[in-house]
């Protein structure tokens, strides 16, 4: 974990409540994807924990929506302005287990923290799936850009105005054999994917957080390992251990 | 140069602040970001006889200059803590330990301390009787003289160390808890504990913690806390630890003004890992400013 100041140097809307900002500042305690950053915002007393999109040198990409009032504060932010981050906090995928066919997964926002997972595995060599799931069309972002990468690309929405219709369970079956599975998303979708598959798999788990880094134990869930902090020794869980 | 050191209960501490117990973990966490000896003490996760998981979440949500946990004392239990937990705090932590002690029973109570009390790095033991997030536990025992009073002798009769009965602040007279403690023979007070507190999620019209009430703390509660300091300090004649929402060096110099002989840190913690460090660093410089020389001076000097 670091703590450190980080100058945004864009941030612009993907979707009408959905934006991508930019961030310059040390990233070196970035170590996985799938992991998060806790950002401290003027008036508010806890800071908002959001995924790692990308990182790359000095610039962290996160990709948020506008649920609350930390996310609406963010949302007016402009380049220039700076935030106290805490970085590298939580386990994140384990890249040495995926194979080498892992489908990828992520609902609405969870999608985000799949493209810099997506990214490393691709340049290690995986042949890499992603299906992102919506509620329709006008919510879908980072399709292309995960196409770009060389990722195949499955869509799906739950009301079919773009790709497949239904849930990210829909498509599952169109990605052919798979090594593993990473997911990201609401919990519903995590245990629908659970249900529905029987490879090994990575799920990671939102939660309200305290502190973002262990201390406070708020986030604790119970799994067949014992209690579990999502912030700490999660997000990322394995199928083995996962109570639902 | 000036004096940050202060005495409590006997105890020669390098200077008056201590993270809040439920707010440091067992010290390792922020071991791995700074070095955590510059503490004055560190009050550990608060420890029952059994294992506990606690309530379940979401256990935290956000207030005005605050939050409120319902964690509801999830911790390891006495043995693993005394076997696994605090060989993790020694290997990162070489200053007097504070122990926090809950239990739902008087035999609770007794058993954990008696144990604890073999364990040389331990200098005090806080006593929590003020856990407002488990039914028939903690608050109950802190928020009626009798059961405080109680709670102290059985304790003292286990313990060689110093004894400090951790306060509620969600009672009508907080310095006739104190004065009960005194009497029962503890060797300070700490508080406040959390107030009680709750919030309802506007979409769901149902409350945000799945045990729909929980603990406030942060710099909301921070007046809430001078006052029962200023007021525990006129009734009783033993150290006070003062704590809630204290956030910087001046808070820090508040709370002993009121009273206070050392000072827990708490919320500020985890919304700056760093707080502690800061406050500490903060502290001469801020005494400077303010001419005071020996920091023990000022413990109730606004009286």
């Amino acid at each position: 974990m670091k703590q450190g100041i980080f100058e945004i140097i864009e941030n612009v809307a993907l979707t009408r409540d959905t934006f991508r900002m930019k961030l310059q500042g040390d990233t070196s305690a970035i170590t996985a994807p799938g992991q998060f950053v806790n950002i401290k915002l003027d008036g508010l007393f806890l800071r908002r924990p959001i995924s790692v999109c990308d990182k790359e040198g000095y610039t962290l990409t996160i990709i948020y929506k506008v649920v609350g009032d930390g996310t609406h504060a963010m949302a007016h932010m402009r380049a220039g302005q700076t935030l106290d981050i805490l970085t590298g906090l939580g386990n994140g995928y384990d890249l040495t287990r995926v194979g080498d066919r892992p489908l990828l997964i992520g609902g609405g926002v969870g999608v985000p923290p799949m493209y810099y997972l997506a990214r490393q595995l691709i340049e290690s060599g995986k042949k890499v799936t992603v299906i992102m799931g919506f509620n329709t069309e006008r919510e879908v972002f980072y399709k292309q850009e995960f196409e770009a990468l060389g990722a195949r690309v499955l869509v799906t929405t739950a009301d079919g105005s773009c790709g497949i219709r239904g849930f990210v369970t829909a498509a599952i079956p169109e990605a052919g054999e798979v090594s593993c599975i990473c997911a990201c998303g609401p919990e519903p979708m995590l245990k629908a994917i659970y249900d529905a598959t029987d490879v090994p798999a990575y799920f990671s788990f939102e939660e309200r957080m305290g502190c973002g880094f262990g201390a406070c134990v708020g986030c604790t869930c119970k799994t067949k390992y014992g209690n579990k902090r999502i912030c700490k020794d999660g997000p990322v869980l394995t199928r083995e251990e996962i109570i639902w | 140069m000036v004096n940050t050191k202060i005495n409590l209960c006997g105890v020669t501490l390098d200077n008056p602040v201590i993270p809040a117990s439920g707010t440091f973990g067992f010290g390792y966490e922020y071991a791995d970001i700074y070095d955590i000896n510059v503490l004055g003490s560190l009050s550990f996760k608060g420890t029952t006889v059994e294992p506990r998981y606690g309530n379940p979440t979401p256990r935290i949500a956000e207030t005005a200059s605050g939050m409120l946990n319902s964690v509801g004392l999830q911790n390891p239990g006495i043995d693993k803590v005394i076997s696994e937990e605090l060989p993790k705090l020694r290997a990162c932590f070489s200053k007097p330990i504070m122990a926090n002690i809950s239990g739902f029973s008087l035999d609770d109570y007794t058993e954990a301390c008696r144990k604890i009390d073999s364990e040389e790095q331990v200098a005090f033991i806080e006593v929590n009787i003020s856990c407002p997030n488990v039914h028939n536990g903690g608050m109950s025992f802190g928020a009626d003289p009798k059961a405080a009073e109680e709670v102290t002798k059985a304790v003292k009769a286990v313990t060689t160390k110093p004894v400090i009965m951790k306060l509620t602040p969600n009672v009508t007279n907080i310095a006739e808890i104190a004065k009960a403690c005194e009497s029962a023979g503890a060797d300070g007070v700490s508080l406040i504990n959390t107030l009680l507190g709750l919030r309802i999620d506007l979409k769901k019209r149902r409350p945000l913690l799945a045990n729909t009430t929980g603990g406030l703390s942060g710099p909301a509660v921070f007046p809430v806390a001078l006052r029962c300091v200023w007021q525990v300090y006129n009734a009783v004649s033993i150290p006070i630890i003062g704590m809630g929402g204290v956030s910087s060096s001046s808070d820090v110099i508040e709370m002993m003004l009121a009273g206070a002989t050392a000072v827990q840190v708490g919320a500020a913690n985890l919304v700056d890992p760093f707080a502690c460090k800061k406050i500490i660093e903060d502290l001469p410089r801020e005494m400077q400013r303010l001419r005071i020389d020996n920091l023990s001076d000022i413990i109730g000097g606004a009286h």
